[in-house]
C-alpha cells in the first residue's frame, strides 16, 4: 500500500509494523533526516563536549492546530528550543514524539511535520530521536506533540536569582499578548481589520546575540502561559525582590490591545510564544536593548520596568498610564470572555 | 494628558476642602470598576473622595434563583444552554454551569451564535442565557427577531436582562444609602441617552455624570462630580459628549420595546426592584424559556454568607466581607462578584490588594 492511497492516519501507523516503517521512511526521514537520526537506533548518541548540560521537555496541545503565525509543529520546536535558550544553553538536539488521533488526514499530518522540520532547521537544532503512536478516534484531539531538548551551557553567563539587586532593569523583546489573543480570537471566531498573528518563534539566535554583547544578564524566562504577569511574579517570588512595571513602556500591538479590551482581558496575563523577559544590571541594560533591537525578533524591544526593593513578601506593581499604581497578580486558571 | 490630570486633581482637592467631609461617588457600572482598578485611579484621588462599586455588573446582580433555573435546564437532555463566558462559573445551589461539566453548555460570543446552535440542532431546545443591561438587550431582541422570522421553534430566551435606572432609584430610596452622586456608564448611556438620568437628578438631587471608560474620562468625571457637590448643585452632565446624546439610540430602544417589557424581578442583594427586569412581551412568549419549560417565577434565593448584596449597594467594600480572600477567591468563588471579571470583589482581589504589611 502506498502512502497516497492511505489518506488517513490508521492505528496501524503506530503499530510498529510495515505501515510504521513506511511512515518513518516516507514522512519522517525526508524531512528531519540527519546523520544521527538516520541510524534509527533506540537511543541517539551525541558528542556534547565536557561542559554542563541543560535538559528540558514540554508537551504541546493546541486548538486550533493551525493558527495565524504558526501551527502545533512550529510551536513544539520553538517551545523547547526557547526553554533551553532562556536557561542560558545553546540547544544541541531535540526529540520529537507524536501522539496522533486515528483518522487524521495524512496531508494535515505532513504539513505539521514539515513545519516542525523547517522551524528546527532554521533554528539550527537537529531532531535526533523520536516516536510515533496512534490512538483511537476520540482519545486525542488531532495530534499531541512532545519534544525534549538538550543543550550545552553557554560560558561566561551566570543566571541566578541571588545576583538580582534593586535597580536591575527588566527587558522584553517585543509586543506582548500576540500569541494568546491570536489563538483566542481564532477560537472565538472574531474578525479584526488587520489580522492578529502569533509571535511563535525560536529565540536561541536573538538570545545568543544579546549574550555576545557581554551585558550582565541575571535572569531570562519566556512568558508563555500566564504571560508577563506570571513570569514577573515568579521572578519576584523567587528573588524576594519587588518589581515595578511601567505601563507606557509595555510594547503592544493596537489590534491585539483592542481584542483584549473587547473581551475584558489583561494583556499582561496573555501567553506569548516568541518573547523573553530578561533582567540585566542597570548599567548594561542599554547594551542588551540595542542588541535586541538590532535583531528581527526584537525590533519592538523595550525596558519595561525595574527591580525595586528586597522584601519578604515581594509584589509586582504596575505604574499605569495616568501615573496610578496597581498590583499585578499571578493570573489564575482560565480567563473568561465577559458579557458587555 | 498630565496637565489635564493635574487640573482635575486640583479641582477635586479644592472641592473636597470646600465640602469638608467625605464625598461618596458610586460608579454604577462594572466596566468602570475594572478600569478604575486597572488604571490605579483610586490612589491618585484625594482621601476624602470615596468610590463605591455599584450594581452594574450583569453577572453580579443576577440572583441565585435565576442561576438555579439555568442549572436545572442544563441538566435536561433535550436542551443546549447558550451562555456568555462569565456566567459559567457563578455558583448556584447545585454547583455552576462549569462544574456540571455538561456537553450541552456552550459558550457564545454573540446571540447570533445561539441562533446558529438552534439551526444546527433541530432536535434540541436552545436556551439563551440572556443577562446584561441596556447594552446587551438589543442583541437578544435581534436574536428573537431572527428566530421568529425563521420560525425556529427550538430557540428560546431565559431573560435576566436588567435596567439601570430602576436600580439607581432603588438604591437612593433606601434610607441607609451613602451615595452622593453617580458616575454613569458611557456605553449604557449611548443607548438610553443622558436624559434618562433626569428623574434621578430631579427627584433625589444627586449629580449624574456620564463618563467613558478611559482613565482620563473617569478622572474628569469624578472631578466634575466634586465640582457640583462643592457648588451644592446636582446636574445631569456628560463628559462623553462625542458618543452620548440626550435621547440615546432610538433604533436600539425601539427593538427592545418591541420584544421586551419591564416587570418587578429579583436582583441579587437588592431584592425585587419595581420595573427593573425585562421579560419577553406576550406576542413573543413562545420564545420565553419560562413559558416553554413551565417555570412560574424565578425564585428569590441568596447563597448563605455572601455579602455581594451589600457590596453591590455600596454599603461595604469587598475586603469587609469575612469570606474575601479567605474562603472566596477567583479560583473558588462564593458569590458572583468574585466570578465576573467586572465584579467588584474580583477587581479588588486582582488589582486592589496592596502589600500585606500595610493593607
Ligand atoms: S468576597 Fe465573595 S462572598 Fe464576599 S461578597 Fe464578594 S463574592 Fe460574596
Amino acid at each position: 500500500m502506498t502512502q497516497s492511497q492511505t489518506k488517513k492516519i490508521l492505528l496501524a501507523h503506530g503499530g510498529g509494523g510495515r505501515l510504521t516503517a513506511a511512515l518513518i521512511e516516507n514522512s519522517i526521514l525526508p524531512k528531519f533526516g540527519n546523520e544521527t537520526l538516520n541510524q534509527l537506533t533506540d537511543s541517539a548518541h551525541l558528542e556534547l563536549g565536557s561542559g554542563s548540560i541543560c535538559f528540558t521537555t514540554d508537551s504541546f496541545v493546541v486548538k486550533p492546530l493551525f493558527f495565524s503565525g504558526g501551527d502545533i509543529g512550529k510551536l513544539a520546536i520553538c517551545g523547547t528550543v526557547n526553554d533551553l535558550a532562556v536557561a542560558g544553553a545553546k540547544p544541541a538536539a531535540l526529540s520529537l514524539s507524536l501522539i496522533i488521533e486515528e483518522g487524521m488526514d495524512f496531508e494535515i499530518f505532513e504539513q505539521i511535520l514539515q513545519s516542525a522540520a523547517v522551524t528546527a532547521k532554521a533554528a539550527g537544532v537537529p531532531i535526533v530521536t523520536g516516536d510515533t503512536k496512534v490512538v483511537e478516534t476520540g482519545a486525542a484531539d488531532g495530534i499531541f506533540i512532545n519534544t525534549a531538548g538538550i543543550g550545552t551551557k553557554i560560558d561566561n553567563i551566570d543566571l541566578s536569582m541571588n545576583r538580582i539587586v534593586p535597580g536591575d532593569k527588566i527587558l522584553i523583546n517585543g509586543n506582548i499578548g500576540d500569541h494568546g489573543m491570536t489563538i483566542m480570537s481564532q477560537r472565538e471566531g472574531m474578525k479584526f481589520e488587520s489580522p492578529l498573528k502569533s509571535d511563535c518563534a525560536c529565540l536561541n539566535d536573538i538570545i545568543s546575540k544579546v549574550l555576545e554583547t557581554g551585558a550582565d544578564v541575571k535572569f531570562m524566562r519566556d512568558p508563555t502561559r500566564g504571560g508577563v504577569a506570571a513570569t514577573t511574579n515568579e521572578l519576584a517570588a523567587s528573588s524576594l525582590h519587588s518589581i515595578e512595571l511601567i505601563e507606557t513602556a509595555l510594547p503592544t500591538d493596537l489590534t491585539v490591545r483592542a481584542a483584549a479590551d473587547m473581551l475584558g482581558f489583561d494583556l499582561l496575563n496573555i501567553a506569548n510564544e516568541g518573547k523573553f523577559i530578561m533582567v540585566t544590571s542597570a548599567d548594561t541594560a542599554d547594551k542588551a536593548l540595542n542588541a535586541m533591537r538590532a535583531h528581527p525578533l526584537g525590533t519592538k524591544a523595550a525596558i519595561i520596568g525595574e527591580v525595586t526593593q528586597k522584601e519578604e513578601m515581594p509584589i509586582v506593581e504596575l505604574i499605569t498610564t495616568i501615573g496610578g499604581r496597581r498590583i499585578v497578580q499571578m493570573p489564575y486558571g482560565r480567563e473568561l470572555p465577559r458579557i458587555c | 494628558m498630565l496637565t489635564r490630570i493635574c487640573q482635575a486633581q486640583a479641582l477635586m482637592e479644592s472641592a473636597c476642602d470646600a465640602v469638608g467631609r467625605q464625598i461618596n461617588i458610586m460608579e454604577v457600572c462594572g466596566t468602570h470598576t475594572v478600569s478604575i482598578f486597572r488604571n490605579g485611579i483610586r490612589p491618585t484621588l484625594p482621601k476624602s473622595v470615596k468610590l463605591l462599586s455599584g450594581p452594574g455588573c450583569p453577572v453580579c446582580v443576577t440572583d441565585q434563583g435565576y442561576i438555579d433555573v439555568t442549572l436545572d435546564l442544563a441538566l435536561r437532555d433535550d436542551t443546549i444552554i447558550a451562555t456568555y463566558g462569565d456566567m459559567i462559573r457563578v455558583p448556584g445551589k447545585a454547583g455552576s454551569l462549569e462544574t456540571l461539566n455538561r456537553k450541552n453548555v456552550k459558550i457564545i460570543m454573540s446571540t447570533i451564535d445561539a441562533v446558529d446552535l438552534a439551526r444546527q440542532n433541530p432536535d434540541k431546545t436552545v436556551v439563551l442565557i440572556a443577562v446584561g443591561f441596556e447594552t446587551t438587550t438589543p442583541a437578544t431582541a435581534v436574536a428573537v427577531k431572527q428566530a421568529a422570522a425563521e420560525n425556529l421553534t427550538n430557540f428560546c430566551v431565559l431573560s435576566g436582562h436588567k435596567l439601570v435606572i430602576p436600580a439607581m432609584n432603588a438604591l437612593l430610596s433606601d434610607k441607609n444609602n451613602k451615595i452622593d452622586a453617580f458616575l454613569c456608564p458611557g456605553h449604557v448611556s449611548v443607548i438610553i441617552g443622558s436624559d434618562a438620568y433626569e428623574p434621578i437628578v430631579r427627584d433625589f438631587n444627586r449629580p449624574c455624570v456620564v463618563a467613558g471608560f478611559e482613565p482620563m474620562q473617569i478622572i474628569e468625571g469624578i472631578a466634575e462630580i466634586c465640582r457640583q457637590i462643592a457648588k451644592g448643585t446636582a446636574e445631569n452632565g456628560s463628559i462623553y459628549e462625542v458618543a452620548v446624546t440626550a435621547k440615546g439610540n432610538a433604533t436600539a430602544q425601539r427593538i427592545v420595546a418591541e420584544y421586551f417589557e419591564p416587570y418587578d424581578g429579583y436582583w441579587r442583594g437588592l431584592g425585587k426592584i419595581p420595573g427593573g427586569t425585562l421579560r419577553l412581551v406576550d406576542e413573543y412568549s413562545q420564545f420565553d424559556a419560562m413559558k416553554r419549560f413551565n417555570i412560574d417565577e424565578i425564585p428569590a434565593e441568596e447563597l448563605g454568607g455572601c455579602k455581594c448584596g451589600e457590596v453591590l449597594c455600596g454599603l461595604i467594600d469587598p475586603p469587609d466581607c469575612p469570606k474575601f480572600e479567605t474562603k472566596c477567591t477567583p479560583d473558588s468563588p462564593v458569590g458572583p462578584c468574585m466570578v465576573s471579571s467586572e465584579g467588584a470583589c474580583s477587581a479588588w482581589y486582582k488589582y486592589g490588594r496592596r502589600r500585606k504589611q500595610n493593607k
